[in-house]
């Protein structure tokens, strides 16, 4: 899957944990703009996971802070 | 300058508003006189306790207490140095003894506390590119130690089997699974479907570390924890444990059969950068460890113990963490911090002390009030323990 129809895949999956409605862009972050908890972000992972059928693990977890970085993540790690 | 302490704050002012209200400070309670298992002196009043990891009772077994005191008078306070230099005394070889014959395993290894138990087992056997897959509830010494390696963290939902299986089988191919579980989970009281997990973790060629401090002396034909009591112990490659709960003083271990596990000794940094355990504390762990193998009577009371307290609380109309008793702990979910807090300083007015519990420790945002009983506890007290959380409660508005 390319970077375009990931972001698009992603942008579904984000939806229904985007609670506030918060207008999404790459430069969103998910600690600060949409103010998730450690809980959140560990469903939100998982969805992304079994999506893509891949891990993310707390390491690199660590190293995405924006919905932008999120996107080249999911890319790079299909492989 | 920038002040370090500035990313406090937001705690600072939580803190200072819970106590602005009055409610005595539940995090700094001091128990001024002990006079039992159950009981002692508390800010000033005799209390009930209900929240201490006392499991088994054992912290004024009077075999335990003599053993401590010869050692005392034979090795004298503390040994001063690492276990692989002068801190190895015959009492850490003794405790290790009984740890091996307790589970019936070939190496035990003695560690400071439970906490660096799991530190240093879990740092040191995964490293660079290998693959923890953990627990999302697992004990913040777990964390730790995964945090302190370098290998790779994979956390799943709270005992979802099928969460496990995904994860392990998208880990790369060749490199090394550790797959971490613990048998009670300490804050709900609720245990792991461990043959189910493990089963699978072996399938899918991950070894198995699981913690069962919260389960030794108690669950199992013998005490083992979870494991023995599901028949899959001997699947299990590392039992990590702690001499903190049911054996009654302090320290940490891990037991297993791997044919190279005495190689952790030179190379587990939380075994070897710290001094070893005094004299007197191994030889009352040694003595309470052995008493354990034999302690039928005392886990088949604490059963009924936390069968009736679970029960006699569902009855009064509390929201517990788990809808039968798994355990010897007993959660009593709050609405919210405020109410917890208030709930827990009326118990303590009525004599009685639990653990509020509350994030980060807690699942899922929760306020608890932890209630672990004791073999010790008599039936009476029990009672008594189910009529103070009534009065308590109805006070506070929670029932």
């Amino acid at each position: 899957m390319d970077r375009a129809a990931t972001a698009e895949k992603i942008a579904e999956l984000i939806e229904p944990f985007n609670k506030k409605g918060i207008a999404i862009t790459e430069a969103t972050t998910f600690a600060g703009d949409l103010e998730w908890d450690s809980l959140t972000v560990m469903d939100f992972v998982a969805a992304i996971e079994d999506d893509f059928d891949i891990i993310i693990s707390m390491n690199q977890q660590a190293e995405i802070e924006t919905y932008g970085q999120l996107i080249d993540a999911v890319t790079k790690l299909q492989g | 300058m920038t002040d370090l302490f500035s990313k406090f704050d937001p705690l600072i002012e939580q803190r200072r508003a819970l106590l602005a209200g009055g409610v005595e400070d539940p995090f700094n309670l001091v128990m001024e006189r002990v006079i039992s298992p159950t009981v002692a002196v508390c800010n000033g009043r005799e209390t009930i306790l209900l929240g201490t990891y006392n499991y088994m009772g054992m912290t004024f077994d009077p075999d335990v207490i003599a053993a401590g005191k010869q050692a005392l008078d034979d090795f004298g306070s503390g040994t001063t140095g690492s276990r692989v230099l002068n801190g190895t005394y015959a009492g850490h070889k003794a405790c290790e003894e009984a740890l091996k014959e307790f589970y019936g395993m070939d190496h035990a290894m003695v560690f400071s506390t439970g906490y660096q138990a799991n530190l240093g087992i879990i740092s040191t056997i995964a490293g660079k590119g290998d693959y923890i897959i953990l627990d999302i509830d697992s004990h913040a010494s777990i964390w730790d130690g995964c945090k302190m390696g370098d290998a790779e963290v994979v956390p799943f939902k709270h005992n979802d089997i099928e969460a496990m299986e995904k994860r392990l089988k998208r880990v790369p191919e060749g490199a090394g699974k550790l797959v971490v579980l613990e048998g009670v989970y300490s804050m709900l009281g609720d245990i792991a479907p461990l043959k189910e997990m493990i089963r699978i973790a072996k399938e899918n060629g991950a070894m198995v570390l699981v913690d069962e401090a919260h389960s030794m002396g108690f669950i199992g034909p013998n005490g083992r924890g979870v494991a023995e009591d599901q028949g899959c112990l001997e699947d299990v490659d590392f039992v990590i444990g702690t001499f903190s709960k049911s054996v009654g003083t302090v320290g940490g271990f891990c037991v297993s059969n791997h044919p190279k596990f005495e190689i952790m000794r030179l190379v587990c940094r939380p075994y070897v950068f710290t001094a070893s355990l005094p004299p007197s504390v191994v030889h009352t762990a040694a003595t309470s460890i052995r008493k354990l193998m034999h302690a039928g009577n005392k886990r088949a009371h604490l059963w009924e113990n936390s069968k009736t307290l679970h029960k006699g609380l569902r009855d009064k109309g509390f929201q517990l963490g788990t809808s039968e008793p798994q355990s010897a702990i007993i959660a009593v979910i709050m609405p919210d911090l405020e109410r917890g807090a208030a709930m827990w300083e009326a118990l303590l007015h009525e004599g009685l002390y639990v653990n509020l519990a509350r994030p980060p420790a807690t699942p899922a945002g929760m306020t608890l009030l932890r209630c672990s009983l004791c073999a010790e506890h008599s039936a009476d007290q029990v009672q008594t323990i189910i009529g103070m959380f009534e009065r308590a409660g109805k006070a506070v508005g929670i029932i």
